[in-house]
């Protein structure tokens, strides 16, 4: 099948000798949820920036659904939305004629653009808000503005760079339920992300990138496997006895809050059944955090996951 | 990409510009309609009727097809500028960058919706004209082509302003430091026939002598210059300036990192 992205050996060194991008290689397949994860200052938005030719490479090849960014940019476009980090829009225009403008652009004509504005603006809740200026809507609001100025050409790819930063809870498990939606209507998504966990819960596929290169690239659930432990929060009755299990780690965070390290070939039954010897209620449990950190943090060495 | 895609891709830059100078007119049509009649009232009907005739009109006749060309070659080159510069600014310009839109179609619309502001504001100035003096119109025709192509040369001059400026303060500088004086000095308020023969020379490497005097002879039929020239000129000028205005947005200069 037609790959979605094909990236090849590409370099990015910017004025100053900074080199961005070192030949990376990346393949994203049609249909895919893909993440593309890395620390602050990785080359992820330098990655995007060159495949919506934004950015100028130094180096290497880009193609998109076949098209050669080289020989056939303005095809390849065509098949790309982009939802950029920053905001990005005439802050003094409405939410309308930002819509209707940037469909324009991609050869749509006016009437079906404001029949596609109406509909994304819906669906992402800000149709109360169309004849209004851009300035005026909430970060949140803001960000659902791109997401919808994005799909405005209806893509084939949608490429999205930190789209749930600074989105309350709330609002960004709407937003997940969204792209949900895009992805399994044939749409291939391209994430990046702060948050791990949304990395983990959306995408099927995964490059970790770090100082300019690829230092990972596979499939979500083969690299959670790789996970040798994983750490359980315990919340006990206040007045239990101080607990003692063997051939567990465990860490007493205070009265009533127990962490235990579980190692993959360990079952956390074993746990359980030692904390009731010795008279200890567990009431609740949960996961410490989300294992994509640990591995992430493993694998580049940074505990800053953050904005490039 | 398929003609129907470029021009509809067209229309919306043009129309996005067109909305852009429509929307703030207190800032775009009004000013140079109160600066105009400033200049009628002071340097026409004041001055001028002192000065009596030049180029065998009265003075306010003389001056009107300059003042006309004056409000168009400023208004076309800040509407570019301005506009080009904030979408860069605001990074709103990457709504284009990433689409399909050709690098031509970019540079058209913009100059379009340049050309469209200085027309309407030519325009406008033209009917406030008619309060101070009766206009005679010795071939329309001459008077359309020059303003349509000065205001494309000054729009092109606005888009290239923009893509180098890396401030708001970077696009008040030519107009401030090159525009205004060649303006005037370009002819707008007196004949070069009557300067010295050393300062006409001078004046002829002016392009706006070229502009403002075609412009001229399609009001009154009287030119410092050959018409041919002129258009020549202005010809020259459109294709040197698109030229460069599509290499430096092909080559990102500006705009891409």
């Amino acid at each position: 099948m037609q790959l979605a992205l094909e990236i090849s050996d590409l370099k990015k060194v910017y004025k100053g000798g900074f080199e961005a991008l070192k030949g990376i290689n990346l393949k994203v397949e049609q249909g895919d949820f893909f993440a593309l994860l890395g620390p602050n200052g990785a080359g992820k938005s330098t990655s995007i920036g060159v495949i919506t030719s934004l950015v100028n490479k130094t180096a290497g090849q880009v193609k998109v659904f076949g098209y050669d960014i080289d020989n056939e940019l303005e095809k390849a476009k065509s098949f790309l939305g982009l939802v950029p980090q920053e905001f990005n829009f005439n802050q003094f225009e409405t939410l309308l004629t930002i819509l209707v403008n940037q469909a324009g652009y991609y050869g749509v004509d006016r009437k079906l653009a404001f029949e596609r504005a109406e509909k994304y603006l819906k669906q992402l809740d800000l149709w109360e808000k169309r004849d209004g200026a851009a300035r005026m809507l909430s970060g949140g609001m803001k960000r659902r503005l791109m997401i919808a100025r994005a799909l405005m050409h209806e893509p084939k790819m949608l490429i999205l760079d930190e789209p749930t930063a600074g989105v309350d809870i709330e609002l960004r498990r709407s937003m997940w339920e969204f792209l949900r939606e895009l992805n399994q209507q044939g749409i291939t998504i391209i994430l990046t992300t702060h948050y791990l966990e949304e990395a983990e819960m959306l995408c099927r596929n995964i490059a970790i990138i770090d100082s300019g290169e690829i230092v990972k690239n596979t499939d979500m659930k083969s690299l959670l496997a790789t996970l040798d432990i994983e750490t359980f929060i315990l919340d006990i009755k206040l007045g239990s006895p101080a607990a003692n299990i063997e051939n567990f780690t465990t860490r007493q965070i205070d009265d009533h809050t127990l962490e235990v390290d579980v190692k993959k070939c360990q079952s956390i039954n074993q746990v359980f059944s030692q904390l009731t010897e010795q008279g200890i209620d567990v009431q609740s449990m949960r996961n410490k955090s989300n294992r994509l950190e640990e591995l992430f943090v493993h694998l580049t060495g940074n505990n800053s996951i953050g904005e490039n | 990409m398929s003609t129907t895609v470029n021009r509809i891709a067209l229309k919306s830059i043009l129309y996005k510009e067109v909305h852009r100078f429509m929307r703030i007119w207190v800032q775009t049509l009004v000013p140079p309609a109160i600066t105009i009649s400033l200049y009628f009232v002071i340097f026409g009907s004041l001055i001028g009727s002192r000065i009596g005739e030049m180029g065998g009109f009265d003075y306010m006749s003389f001056i009107v097809p300059g003042l006309i060309m004056m409000s168009v070659i400023t208004n076309s080159y800040s509407n570019v500028a301005s506009s080009f510069f904030s979408a860069k600014w605001q990074r709103n310009v990457e709504e284009m960058l990433v689409a399909p839109v050709p690098n031509w179609v970019i540079v058209a619309g913009y100059v379009g919706g340049g050309m469209c502001r200085g027309m309407l504001v030519g325009s406008i100035v033209t009917l406030v004209s008619l309060f101070f003096v009766d206009i005679q119109i010795h071939n329309i025709w001459v008077i359309i082509f020059t303003v349509c192509l000065t205001s494309a040369v000054f729009s092109l001059g606005g888009l290239i302003n923009a893509i180098f400026a890396g401030s708001f303060d970077d696009i008040s500088i030519i107009p401030t430091f090159i525009l205004t004086p060649l303006t005037y000095l370009g002819g707008v308020f007196y004949s070069i026939s009557l300067l010295p023969e050393f300062w006409q020379g001078v004046s002829q490497l002016n392009p706006i002598v070229y502009m403002v005097n075609a412009f001229r002879y399609g009001f009154l039929g009287i030119s410092d210059v050959s018409l041919t020239v002129a258009f020549g000129v202005i010809g020259v000028f459109i294709v040197t300036l698109f030229t460069i205005a599509m290499t430096l947005i092909t080559k990102g200069i500006g705009l891409r990192s």
